[in-house]
């Protein structure tokens, strides 16, 4: 069955094709086929796929990929918004000693 | 280097003498750990070795974790670990050490062997961990200057599962430690597939799904957590209806108590179970959305039950405030749902909160109050 999408037109994914080498890392990556490879880079081709998860722009070594990437979760957010526990949801621990603060277990 | 041969040493109860590491900077993990088969003498010491089966108490620590119990410390030692009889030509796969994580690992490579670099990302799973960056370079580099992993592979490649990309730049790993990082696929159970066409990935293989399967094993933990909540607020209803009805405490808290403790209850199966279950089934894109849907269904569905007499005013009035509080909290438990799927942007999770959670709240709080309001002019 076909991946479900999420909210249109909200994904902060951006692609300087000026840049692109067409190294093609991005597509190994993606885990959500937002890429395509075009006859001389690659092209964005299903921006509202894109759950940014950042792991295209960490990868791409020519920089031409920029994403405000970060864990979409609400438990999260509303920890940050609250100044709770790092700003994590759940599956961590809050402080980055190891020490089990957190009580908010979810994914 | 290219023909050292290791030694196998079967037996665990001969590993526990001190380690014959030459580089005594090596980090070792603990041969100890319940899963460790046996030793491997190998040229950074004698490294722990496991076996692709898992045994009854990984499989019984996996449904603990899934459930909640002992989740945040199901761990395995970092460091380097041997999978059955590698030698310096094997592959080096690189995990969490997140328990689960490392046995879907090793029982995906059933029959082969190879190296495991475990790197600390402090029980979290492989796609959490790298989204928060424990799971990324700098460990890598760490990990693999730590485990002198150098001297004991006379490649340099390493295979990471593609999920761990967002805190991973395989090209900084490659100019920093000299190692070359191939992503493997999303799913551990691809990998021999992976392996077999020569390191290469299908789209199926690079595609995160999320399945009725992989939705369903996330249900416990959700419902887990709604149901600590749960409990306390049911209590409180209860009571209240007790104390605020028309009669005396008991019959007041079984007419109305028991039916607000169900309702509730409802509420809570609506959101963190029937939510995850029927997900790509329920319309609208918005998770609170999904749960809003199913929650005036369910409180529909009890208030025919219920045969509230809608003709006098305290009957219309509760039954509009179960028509706000279900959905409210259906809603509210479905958003939280984001964090566990596969799918969701965290700009996107932000622009629905923006309007989802006040309704949510502004829902529950006039649901409660009109729910009081019926009670005390019954």
């Amino acid at each position: 069955m076909k991946n479900p999408v999420y909210l249109k037109n909200v994904v902060t994914l951006q692609l300087d094709e000026n840049k692109c080498t067409s190294c093609g890392m991005c597509l190994d990556v993606c885990p959500h086929e937002v890429f395509r490879m075009n006859t001389k880079h690659v092209v964005i081709k299903n921006r509202d796929a894109c759950m940014e998860c950042g792991a295209c722009s960490q990868n791409c070594p020519a920089g031409a990929i920029s994403v405000q990437s970060g864990v979409g979760c609400a438990a999260a957010v509303m920890n940050a918004m609250l100044g709770r526990n790092n700003g994590e949801c759940c599956c961590g621990p809050a402080d980055m000693d190891g020490k089990d603060t957190g009580k908010n277990y979810c994914c | 280097m290219s023909d050292i041969k290791f030694p196998v040493i079967q037996e665990k109860t001969n590993c526990t003498c001190s380690s014959t590491a030459a580089q005594s900077e090596t980090t070792i993990p603990d041969l100890k750990q319940s899963f460790v088969s046996g030793c491997l003498d190998t040229p950074a010491g004698r490294l722990p070795q496991v076996s692709s089966t898992l045994e009854r108490q990984d499989r019984w620590g996996s449904i603990k974790a899934r459930w909640g119990v002992g989740r945040m410390e199901y761990k395995v030692d970092p460091g380097l670990y041997a999978l059955g009889m590698p030698d310096d030509k094997s592959l080096v796969f690189v995990s969490a050490n997140y328990k689960m994580s490392f046995d879907l690992l090793r029982q995906a490579l059933t029959g082969r062997s190879g190296w495991i670099l475990v790197l600390d990302t402090q029980g979290i799973n492989v796609w959490c961990a790298s989204g928060k960056g424990t799971f990324g370079t700098e460990e890598l580099i760490k990990r693999i200057e730590s485990s002198s992993l150098k001297i004991i592979v006379s490649h340099r490649k390493l295979i990471l599962p593609q999920l761990g990309a967002p805190g991973v730049a395989a090209h900084r790993v490659k100019k920093i430690s000299s190692f070359n990082v191939q992503y493997g696929p999303v799913r551990a159970e691809d990998l021999p597939a992976y392996l077999d066409a020569g390191f290469k990935a299908t789209a199926e293989m690079r595609t995160k799904t999320f399945t009725f399967k992989e939705r369903a094993v996330l249900i416990p933990i959700e419902l887990v957590e709604a149901m600590k909540a749960f409990l306390i607020i049911a209590a409180v209803f209860f009571i209240i209806s007790g104390i605020g009805g028309p009669l005396g405490f008991w019959a007041n808290a079984m007419n109305f108590g028991l039916f607000a403790v169900l309702a509730l209850l409802c509420a809570v199966i609506g959101g963190a179970v029937l939510n995850p279950l029927l997900l790509p089934y329920i319309p609208g894109r918005a998770f609170s959305i999904k749960g809003f849907s199913i929650g005036i269904v369910i409180a529909l569905i009890l208030l025919c039950l219920r045969d509230i007499n809608l003709s006098l005013l305290p009957g219309k009035i509760e039954a509009m405030a179960w028509l706000l509080i279900i959905p409210a909290m259906a809603g509210y438990l479905a958003m939280n749902f984001t964090g566990c799927s596969t799918y969701t942007s965290l700009s996107g999770v932000k622009r629905e909160m923006r309007w989802a959670l006040p309704l949510e709240m502004a829902c529950g709080a006039a649901g409660i109050v009109m729910w009081i309001s019926a009670l005390l002019i019954s």
